[in-house]
């Protein structure tokens, strides 16, 4: 059993729902008790969906146990077919209906529909979210995908295939467009887009496109590599978030198809580099950043918090374990070693015992930051409404690049209001307990007396006790008062950097008491 | 004292009582119980929730919760993995692992809740057993209690009444001889329940407890003296189990608008012999109060048609308090389960042309709603965005749960929840709201 407050991904047949819910034209009958219908308002309220998913729920109760639940999945599937018409159908079972083993697979292929029905083993106790929807889009291929022959492809415009988005992805359907138009640019066609948007009569023709792109790995990498098994497609697999990688991912698609990259890179391909090196970006410098969500935009976020806003990453790590190497391959890369958990409250533990300036991570690391009051902008799923907006907004390509500039210096405080903010700290007006101006009230943190620490989360088993020791041994230590008025001089938004390498450099030099000889001492170690 | 002063008006003759109910059975568009966490973990402020399920259950209470409004929340999901149920471990065992470890994080439990799912009713795993041993080996810092919130078998709000009903026979026996008194049974907002209780007071009925109480060491005694009000329409089973230990139910409307609340505080005054006069001088104020907050509203709504998904088991009460006070007029009252018994009251009270529906097969019932197009649908989270988007105005129902609805003094911010969203449409303009443009137009050539 795993102990959980709050998850990083749903069930595996969540993901399936992902899936169908982003295709037309296929519908999906789970096999479910009561409650499980909950998974309709993720889509219908987070992402603002205008339409149920595509998805009968069986809807058992305890007294058909062991009666006719069999009954009940066959003449959903009956009357789904009938009400919706779908080209195809997929069947399977939620976590309660694997338990009480009606076969969902065998009944439904025994009903006999006029349609391709595919049944889906999603094993609910070992697997998540993220494997659920790439194992459904890989059984989609699996199933409906005809192999076809190829014209070679000089002579005429190369066209591919974009694999990965669904519905309830970050950014997903923003990132389609400005990708789709970014290749289009180049002169690469596209054949189908897959899973948003495409019917099963589209997965059944991916097989005559020249190439895949895999716009998101955790969802289309096994299905990229079926279509290679299958149809002998090969596949691009820059991922084309931040500035370099969308260059790198122009080069991936012309190395591939003989394409000149420099008619899309000469001009302005973005606004982006040219923010980056102006000078009010000067106070980016350094930045101590955090990064958590999702392995594909955790390694992205990684390389343009380092390269392309001079950010210094001082922690990352992803949930989804299918990745961690690739996520700690990066990590090492830049002389971390990264946090692989689902388990949030590691992820807090290493936030607070980090002090990060900047959290980059999902809906459950901009809680964490809201409670330590660090500045946070989310990358990657789970998300919040307000996450999903309104205006075009992807993370993709040059205009993407854009995108992750103004999301992620947005919660910072800007060069010259963060000098402002030094000089005239004591001014009633102008306080730095007002918070940053463009931040409303809201970052304004209460600042009477001590700060109160975040409740010491207690350590998963076979969790690395460090940051919880050095915690213990902090607590211990007693702030003098004039130090703790010295401490309120230092403006909000490095406060708590200060007071961590103050304490950390009491523990290491052994002090009991703070004082404000200790404060500028630890300020002097730290410069070095 | 007549009946004339509790009903502000005549009852419709016969009204729904004796209408046939459609009973139907096939897909539910509800929540199970599980998330009555939500709410619970709230009201009772010393109380753990522990999920014993699958990381759905997991997955649906943070949804339910608004994707997480709660920082450090009462809640937790003990989430069973494929060793547990391949019998590599001992389930028991994992859950005494797990518990301990919770206990230890958070030392300010004092009532933990092992809550059932359904995963872990088909595996038949035994709570009632494991909370047994949980709190013997956790007394007296912690007593751990168990109920079921499983979608097999309850829906949404059941899942307090399973909760509430778990509590009762922690309840200590009152004596025979104890004096009689009051006991509000459902979880009510604290603003809410004060105001009950300062009503109460100044009728002299002197000793008023509530279930569930704000902190277990508060739980009230229960006997053959104690009456009972029930709050919320829901709580079959938790009125049942305090029956059986001799409490009394009085039988009332539910206290939702001035009507209903003037009938419920009515049904205690009788019971605890408050002179009528005195009643009424007490509950005038209120109630005038809210006749008069309600009249502001009462345009808005006055004339227009509703037809309630099921939900919350809220519905009849709630139709009734709309179409009497207010004025609407309820096409379908849905609900997830007719308490008969409960509903007693209600059912009269509401228009004779009103379809009864229980339980649910979405579709159809989505048929029956865009075929009847009523003014405004009432419904769960997942139907809303889909139905507005078909140009069918909506009301979210989760808000009637978690917001103080009861009393005289919310009567109006609960017909303002009905209100709101018509306002808002009357607010935007055609180029946003097409459909209602070309309602009105249909509606000029008639």
């Amino acid at each position: 059993m795993q102990l959980t407050v709050w998850t990083y991904e749903g069930p595996p047949h969540v993901g399936a729902m992902r899936i169908a819910t982003a295709m037309e034209g296929l519908h999906y009958v789970l096999h479910a008790p009561q409650g499980d219908t909950y998974a309709d308002l993720l889509f219908t309220m987070i992402e603002r969906r205008g339409a149920r998913p595509p998805v009968t729920y069986t809807t058992f109760q305890a007294r058909d146990l062991g009666t006719d639940t069999a009954e009940l999945f066959k003449t959903a599937v009956i009357d789904a077919h009938a009400r919706f018409q779908p080209q195809a159908m997929i069947v399977g079972a939620s976590c309660t209906a694997e338990l009480i083993q009606d076969d969902p697979a065998g009944m439904a292929l025994a009903i006999g529909l006029p349609i391709p029905v595919i049944p889906l083993e999603l094993p609910s106790y070992q697997k998540k979210e993220n494997w659920g929807a790439a194992e459904t889009f890989r059984q989609l291929v699996r199933h409906l995908t005809q192999v076809v022959e190829r014209s070679p492809m000089p002579g005429r415009r190369p066209s591919c295939n974009i694999l990965g988005p669904t519905a309830l992805g970050f950014r997903h359907r923003d990132d389609v467009v400005e990708i789709t138009r970014l290749l289009q640019r180049m002169g690469v066609d596209i054949h189908v887009t897959a899973p948003l948007g495409a019917t099963p009569a589209d997965i059944a023709r991916l097989g005559a496109a020249d190439f895949n792109v895999v716009l998101y790995p955790e969802i289309a990498g096994e299905a990229a590599r079926q279509l290679e098994k299958m149809c002998g497609q090969p596949s691009v697999r820059t991922v084309p978030l931040g500035y370099g990688a969308t260059i790198d991912f122009i080069n991936e698609v012309c190395a591939l198809t003989g394409l000149d990259p420099a008619p899309v890179l000469d001009g302005v391909p973005s606004r982006m580099p040219w923010w980056s090196r102006s000078v009010d970006s000067t106070y980016l410098t350094g930045k101590r950043v955090f990064v958590f969500g999702d392995a594909t935009h955790v390694i992205a976020a990684a390389r343009v918090a380092t390269e392309e806003l001079g950010f210094e990453v001082v922690g990352m790590g992803c949930y989804n374990r299918e990745f961690a190497r690739e996520v700690r391959a990066a990590a090492a890369d830049l002389g971390l070693t990264a946090l692989i958990t689902d388990d949030y409250l590691e992820v807090e533990d290493a936030i607070a015992a980090l002090q990060p300036e900047l959290v980059l991570g999902s809906q459950m690391e901009r809680h964490i930051a809201k409670r330590l009051r660090i500045p946070c902008a989310v990358i990657s799923a789970p998300f919040h409404v307000q996450d999903h907006p309104a205006r075009f907004s992807p993370q993709m390509g040059f205009e993407g690049a854009n995108v992750l500039f103004d999301t992620w210096v947005h919660p910072l405080v800007m060069g010259l209001e963060e000098h402002l903010l030094h000089m005239f700290r004591d001014d009633f007006e102008f306080s730095d307990e007002a918070g940053a101006s463009h931040l409303g009230g809201h970052s304004a943190a209460p600042q009477t007396g001590v700060q109160t620490p975040a409740p010491a989360p207690v350590a998963a088993e076979g969790q690395s006790l460090a940051s919880t020791e050095v915690a213990a041994v902090v607590s211990e230590i007693v702030w003098a008062p004039d130090a703790e008025a010295e401490l309120r001089k230092i403006p909000f938004f490095v406060r708590g950097k200060a007071r961590r390498n103050t304490e950390r450099f009491a523990v290491e030099q052994g002090l009991a008491t703070i004082g404000v000889e200790t404060l500028y001492d630890a300020k002097s170690h730290y410069s070095r | 004292m007549s009946e004339a002063f509790v009903l502000d008006r005549p009852a419709p003759t016969g009204g729904c009582a004796e209408t046939p109910v459609l009973r139907e059975r096939g897909q539910r568009e509800v929540f199970c119980g599980l998330t009555g966490i939500v709410w619970l973990h709230r009201k009772m402020q010393d109380a753990f929730f522990l999920v014993v399920g699958s990381r759905t259950c997991a997955h649906l209470i943070q949804s339910a919760a608004g994707v997480m409004i709660f920082a450090e929340p009462r809640f937790a999901t003990a989430i069973m993995e494929e060793k547990d149920l391949a019998g590599l471990t001992d389930t028991n065992d994992e859950l005494d692992r797990v518990v301990d470890r919770l206990l230890a994080r958070r030392p300010d439990i004092k009532l933990l809740f092992l809550v059932g799912s359904c995963p872990s009713e088909v595996i038949k795993l035994d709570l009632s057993r494991a909370a047994g041993r949980l709190s013997e080996k956790h007394s007296p810092a912690v007593r751990v209690l168990n109920y079921s919130g499983s979608g097999i078998e309850t829906t949404f709000t059941q899942g307090e009444d399973a909760c509430l009903a778990a509590l009762v026979p922690q309840m200590a026996e009152a004596p025979a001889n104890a004096p009689q008194s009051l006991l509000i049974v459902g979880a009510l907002p604290d603003v809410v329940e004060d105001q009950f209780r300062r009503l109460f007071a100044a009728m002299g009925i002197e000793r008023v407890d509530s279930l569930p109480a704000r902190k277990i060491a508060d739980l009230p005694a229960v006997g053959p003296n104690t009456r009972f009000l029930v709050a919320q329409p829901f709580l079959g089973d938790t009125a049942r189990a305090l029956e059986d230990r001799g409490a009394v139910r009085l039988d009332a409307l539910f206290p939702f608008g001035a009507e209903g609340t003037t009938d419920w505080l009515h049904a205690a005054a009788v019971a605890f012999g408050v002179d009528e006069l005195k009643f009424r001088a007490v509950v005038a104020p209120g109630r005038e109060r809210a006749a008069r907050a309600l009249e502001k509203v009462r345009p808005a709504l006055e004339g227009k048609s509703i037809f309630f998904f099921p939900d919350s088991q809220l519905e009849v009460p709630l139709a009734r308090f709309l179409s009497r006070e207010l004025g609407m007029i309820p096409l379908e009252v849905g609900t997830p389960y007719l308490h008969r018994t409960h509903l007693a009251r209600e059912l009269p009270l509401l228009p004779s042309a009103t379809r009864l529906s229980e339980g649910q097969d979405v579709d159809r019932q989505l048929d029956r709603c865009r075929e009847a197009r009523p003014d405004l649908s009432v419904c769960g989270l997942g139907l809303a965005n889909p139905l507005e988007m078909e140009g069918l105005t909506t009301k979210w129902s989760i808000e009637l749960v978690f917001s103080p609805v009861h009393g005289f003094d919310q009567a109006a911010d609960l017909a303002e929840l009905f209100a709101r969203p018509l306002n808002r449409r009357d607010r935007l303009s055609d180029a946003i709201v097409p459909a209602r443009a070309a309602r009105r137009e249909a509606a000029s050539c008639n």
